[in-house]
């Protein structure tokens, strides 16, 4: 966006939410809105003709597992009418649940369950918050920092039991014995 | 009520995950109430790699590969992206000649994309022909793809600051013959399919979205044209040599599938059309930024030079460090709004990186886009969305 643009948008922002700190980057602007203030200020965003933020991009959780609150929950929204972002973010504590934007923009559906699912962030009000992406009855919320990169688990098809089986992940190589025996 | 009539009320059929026509592994559950869909429930992540995960355990340079698997069918814009943010936090712009180079070759890919839409598009209402005609002309750009990078399709052929080597002898000659070429093979797509009769009946006032569901429902790219918006992120946020060439927007009227069809064909006009300018206004030059501790030195003076081969290994083992900041960086891939959001503590690993995938949306509003179509027109939309599951899974 051009510096113009952020300009203008900064100062309908502060007219129209002056209760919220807005920190201005060199190409963007994030507005920092608490979570019990969220469903509020998003339908403003949306419904201010001068903002017109019309269409919500992509919604991505953080995890600051050092910080308090650990999680921020971050918003992009676009008006492609305005040709104008803007970056929304909410900081979030353990096990608290952020309101849902579904009744302001539907596509946020997926996003919340995705978010639920891969960071384990509750929103409050969803229509069918399950997972998404993994599996059915996955354990753990894999983009958690504390989340090793292999996972917890590994499956595999057990010949004498006839089914798949899971157990925890092993790393180290089985038995180097016949390799050797070939050196 | 008798019996016999509970027996009759809706039923459940269970489309994929394992489907010719599901374009990958969508598992669609649909509700039916005899042939008319009730409810439509998609169900996704069976190509789930947690690319997200593992970007944020690789180096900036190492994480570029895996956005060509992402959407595999259009691999270089998807890169794109990436190269573009990693570039806006360093503070680097790439060369004019590799601006030029790598809106080529988004645009090839544009062209690559849509092709497939075509060809899959077609299969799924049983036109066989467009098939084989759409990846006769692939091939040709996946050779073009095989020049330029050595790959034909996983190319990571883009770096941050530039590309990764010059376009070898010859090569912009067999692009230009491809340009010269392809205009009369969208003729002949037209021909086969635009005023088709069997083509036009399954396709118009098939899926309809009007202009403000689609907004609402976070539509990009040609599906948000398709409904009468014209929006294009070349057009609205330039980057890369974007601003340089003319061309335009088309926009579809009722946002049907045939509009989102035609919508993608005068793409694929509209991408010839950038190309040609591209290679008319594109001069010899550097193709990378001559910044060495972002860029990977020239070979030669590698060969010869210790600092060379110092920053070289350094950039190939630790990578480079990017000063702290986050940055959301949006391009216009083939089937919409490619969204790279990246958090930099400073590292040379990011922090974390989402990944803003068209498809998603696309998808995700097939829950209310197939409600009140019969079963016979599911094939149709899943194909008229243009969907591929490696970006959608992640």
């Amino acid at each position: 966006m051009t510096p113009e643009k952020l300009d203008t948008l900064a100062t309908r922002i502060a007219q129209r939410l002056p209760e919220f700190t807005t920190e201005r980057l060199t190409d963007a602007l994030i507005l920092h809105v608490p979570a019990d203030r969220l469903l509020a200020t998003m339908t403003i965003l949306r419904d201010d003709p001068e903002l017109d933020f019309t269409q919500m991009i992509d919604l991505a959780g953080v995890h600051y597992p050092e910080r308090n609150p650990p999680f921020d929950v971050v918003y992009q929204l676009l008006s492609v009418h305005k040709n104008h972002r803007l970056r929304v973010k909410t900081g979030l504590g353990e096990g608290e649940a952020i309101p849902s934007v579904t009744g302001i923009w539907s596509c946020a559906d997926w996003y919340e369950r995705e978010t639920y699912d891969l960071m384990g962030i509750l929103f409050s009000g969803h229509p069918d918050l399950r997972r998404i992406l993994n599996d059915y009855d996955f354990d753990g919320h894999p983009l958690r920092k504390d989340f090793p990169v292999v996972g917890r688990y590994e499956m595999r098809y057990d010949e004498a039991v006839g089914r798949l089986v899971r157990e925890p992940v092993a790393l180290e190589i089985a038995d180097r014995e016949p390799y050797r025996r070939a050196l | 009520m008798k019996d016999t009539e509970t027996e009759f009320i809706n039923y459940t059929v269970n489309f994929g995950p394992q489907h010719p026509a599901a374009h990958g592994v969508l598992r669609l559950l649909l509700e039916l109430d005899g042939e008319v869909v009730v409810r439509a429930d998609p169900h996704i992540g069976f190509l789930h790699r947690g690319t997200e995960k593992l970007l944020e355990h690789k180096t900036y340079l190492q994480g570029l590969p895996y956005f060509d698997r992402l959407d595999y069918m259009s691999m270089i814009a998807e890169e794109h992206s990436w190269v573009l943010a990693v570039e806006r936090l360093l503070g680097i712009t790439a060369p004019e000649r590799a601006q030029y180079i790598r809106v080529i070759f988004s645009e090839l890919t544009r062209i690559l994309n849509h092709l497939l839409f075509l060809a899959a598009h077609g299969l799924d209402v049983g036109a066989m022909t467009m098939f084989i005609y759409c990846f006769r002309e692939r091939e040709r750009i996946m050779d073009i793809y095989e020049a330029a990078s050595g790959a034909r399709m996983h190319a990571a052929y883009f770096r941050p600051g530039g590309v990764a080597r010059d376009l070898p002898d010859g090569l912009e000659q067999k692009i230009r013959d491809f340009t010269d070429d392809f205009p009369s093979k969208i003729d002949e797509y037209e021909t086969l399919l635009t005023n088709n009769r069997i083509w036009k009946q399954r396709l118009v006032n098939i899926g309809v979205v009007s202009a403000k569901e689609a907004l609402d429902l976070g539509f990009v790219g040609p599906m948000l044209r398709g409904s009468g918006i014209a929006w294009d992120l070349r057009k609205a946020e330039p980057y890369d040599a974007y601003d340089r060439v003319e061309f335009d927007i088309p926009i579809g009227k009722n946002g049907d599938s045939y509009d989102r069809y035609l919508v993608r064909v005068e793409e694929l006009r509209q991408s010839n059309h950038i190309i040609r300018q591209c290679l008319d206004q594109m001069r010899p030059g550097p193709i990378k930024t001559e910044w060495f501790k972002n860029s990977i030195p020239y070979r030669k003076e590698m060969q010869e030079g210790m600092e060379s081969l110092i920053v070289h290994f350094k950039q190939f083992s630790e990578g480079y460090e990017v000063p702290p900041g986050e940055i959301y960086v949006a391009t216009e891939s083939p089937k919409g709004e490619l969204g790279v959001y990246i958090i930099s503590h400073g590292k040379n690993k990011p922090y974390r990186v989402k990944i803003r995938a068209a498809g998603f949306n696309h998808l995700q509003a097939m829950k209310s886009m197939l409600i009140g179509h019969m079963l016979a027109d599911v094939t149709t939309l899943v194909g008229s969305i243009d969907i591929v599951f490696g970006e959608i899974d992640r």
